[in-house]
């Protein structure tokens, strides 16, 4: 005989789980007669009783038979946990996908650059079709608003690396090869490199991001269905923006880099602004000026195709957008320095040194 | 017999979107045990109602009670323990979705009562699992390998984790088939006479309001217009719950309520 009293619910369950397991009489008799509320928990103890010892229950009120009937009949096999899977096979089932997810992905980022050219054909064959004003907030979105930080950084990296240089180059007593230093790898490199980080950071994360939401809200589908492409609605003006303004921005960042730096040997140095400034303009040749600005516009088609292509692959909930997001600027992040050690192999064969 | 405390008790509440007036003084009671409707027009603040009772909204101006207990500016520590004796059903679901199905239902009794066993854990997402009528595999599925009528369930059964005394739904059977929605019903009907549930009840389904609801309030005019069953709301002058009530799905559903209601 086991008598329940007073509430049979959550709030006791740990307890009396616990001391039900103690007791191993058989034919066991279950007494509610006592018991004042009783919810499905408490039911679903009472139920088990019933089921794994043949307990017969007795006392029960007609709600509480109900809830015990509504517990007896929700009792299925419900499935609670994944299948386990032992380690050594689940690490190399999770090479297989990443592998099989880095090919994919690079087969599906050359599908994309194909579908942008064809959207691109598309917008100029049909010039209507030609989303001015979406490319127009880009550029304020991706140009504009990026201004304050790139500068503030450009600026930064320009102080250290005259600082840094200076330190070195003082022990030779070649000092005034600072400016030479800030200059060639301002132009040539920093500026434009700087930029496309941040722009991955700032503008290709956020291209990821907001399509992958439009994507789960099915904005996309929609757009579809309208007969809008989403590759001439979203994709090109963002694409377009971030090409026109990846040059701008980093010319803009080289040019703060040059100043940072000259601010440096000014007040570190002695070096008067005036001597600064032509010692710049005798040193760095223009083809470091053209290099950067042939780079520019590859690297922001870069980010923003990684952007906008993680964005599109979004699929099923927010936490894929996160995944997405980042996956967008560490592939833009990374694709950007590969092609810039191509590039700088390529501008030195040459002759552009 | 004496008029009991209502469970929830909204007095004057004022809800305000920058210059837009969603509730202008609003007034209604829930009372002990029986399932409330609230119906009203798209944009006319039925979830902010919600949403303002639930403690996830601050409303402008008003007091509201649940349990008793005002809900206006809580302290969150202070608000759990009227948390827990409640559940909330949000219209997509919101359910957790790195979690799978059976750990979203554990959540809040973990939250609330940790140190059950996970055997027992287990055992009890189980038969929640398979009284909100999903399937028996659904437990191990992560909500977006499910359907969006079976997040609703899962998203009941994580609702019923803690056996509430007090259950809020928005828009349940939206999005359900005409078979699960009436399986809803029947399952809140069913768990309201067990348990002595009270429900606050946002939809728009007409069968649900005709077949479970004791009483309805209308929302209309930033107000509660009117609250009462169903019968007496027929017998008001308003143009809107004329509209409503006496338009063609209003008049298919009564006309199956009432055969329903002869049948028995």
């Amino acid at each position: 005989m086991l008598r329940f009293s007073g509430n049979l619910t959550l709030l006791r369950v740990r307890k009396l789980s616990e001391q039900l397991k103690e007791i191993d009489a058989e034919r066991l008799v279950v007494d509610l007669s006592e018991v004042e509320r009783m919810d499905t928990v408490g039911a679903w103890l009472v139920h088990k009783l019933e089921r794994d010892r043949g307990a017969t229950i007795v006392g029960a009120t007609e709600d509480q038979q109900m809830l015990i009937d509504h517990v007896t009949r929700a009792d299925q096999p419900v499935k609670v946990r994944r299948e386990y899977e032992p380690p050594l096979r689940q690490f190399v089932g999770e090479l297989g996908v990443a592998t099989q997810t880095a090919l994919g992905t690079m087969v599906g980022l050359l599908g994309f650059f194909g579908a942008l050219l064809i959207a691109v054909a598309n917008v100029i064959r049909h010039p209507r079709r030609f989303r001015f004003n979406a490319v127009v907030t880009r550029f304020d979105v991706v140009g504009v608003r990026a201004l304050g930080i790139i500068g503030l950084m450009s600026f930064l990296v320009g102080i250290v690396v005259a600082q840094q240089g200076a330190v070195q180059l003082r022990q030779f007593g070649a000092e005034i090869y600072t400016i030479n230093l800030i200059g060639r790898s301002a132009v040539k490199e920093l500026g434009v490199l700087m930029t496309a980080i941040m722009v991955a950071g700032r503008s290709g994360s956020a291209f990821a991001a907001q399509i992958g939401s439009m994507k789960l809200n099915e904005e996309v589908d929609a757009m579809r269905t309208i007969g809008v492409s989403p590759m001439e609605a979203l994709v090109f003006p963002r694409v377009l923006a971030t090409v026109l303004m990846m040059p701008l921005l980093g010319f803009y960042a080289a040019i703060m880099a040059v100043i940072g730096g000259g601010i440096f040997t000014w007040f570190a140095l002695d070096i008067p602004p005036i001597t600064f400034v032509q010692r710049i303009r005798e040193v760095v040749p223009d083809t470091d000026l053209y290099q950067s600005l042939i780079k520019a516009p590859v690297f922001g088609l870069i980010i923003s195709m990684a952007g906008c292509y993680q964005g599109l692959q979004v699929e099923g909930n927010a936490e894929d957008v996160g995944l997405r997001t980042t996956t967008a600027v560490v592939q833009g992040i990374f694709l950007v320095i590969v092609l810039d050690a191509f590039f700088a192999v390529f501008f030195t064969e040459i002759g552009w040194l | 017999m004496a008029e009991a405390e209502p469970i929830v008790r909204v007095r004057g509440l004022v809800n305000r979107f920058g210059e837009q007036l969603v509730h202008d003084g609003l007034e209604l009671d829930v009372r002990r045990g029986e399932i409330l409707g609230v119906v009203g027009g798209s944009g006319t603040g039925k979830s902010v109602l919600m949403r303002s009772v639930i403690g996830l909204q601050s409303p402008a101006d008003g007091a509201i009670t649940v349990f008793g207990e005002s809900m206006i500016d809580r302290d969150e520590e202070e608000a759990k323990h009227v948390r827990r004796r409640w559940g909330v059903l949000f219209q997509g679901g919101a359910l957790f979705s790195t979690l799978t199905v059976a750990e979203n239902v554990q959540v809040p009794i973990k939250e609330f009562y940790p140190g059950i066993d996970q055997d027992l854990l287990d055992e009890i997402a189980a038969y929640k699992i398979s009284m909100s009528g999903l399937n028996v595999d659904a437990g191990a599925k992560y909500p977006s390998e499910l359907s969006g009528g079976m997040r609703k369930r899962a998203g009941i059964a994580r609702a019923l984790a803690l056996d509430p005394e007090l259950l809020f739904l928005d828009e349940p059977t939206a999005g359900l088939d005409p078979i699960g929605a009436a399986a809803f019903d029947q399952l809140i009907l069913e768990l309201r006479d067990a348990l002595g549930l009270t429900v606050f009840l946002i939809t728009h389904d007409l069968d649900t309001l005709y077949a479970i609801c004791d009483r309805v309030a209308v929302l209309a005019d930033r107000k509660v217009v009117a609250v009462g069953p169903i019968p007496e709301l027929l017998a008001l002058d308003h143009e809107w719950i004329q509209d409503y009530f006496k338009g063609p799905r209003g008049r298919a559903a009564a006309t199956i309520a009432e055969r329903e209601e002869a049948a028995t």
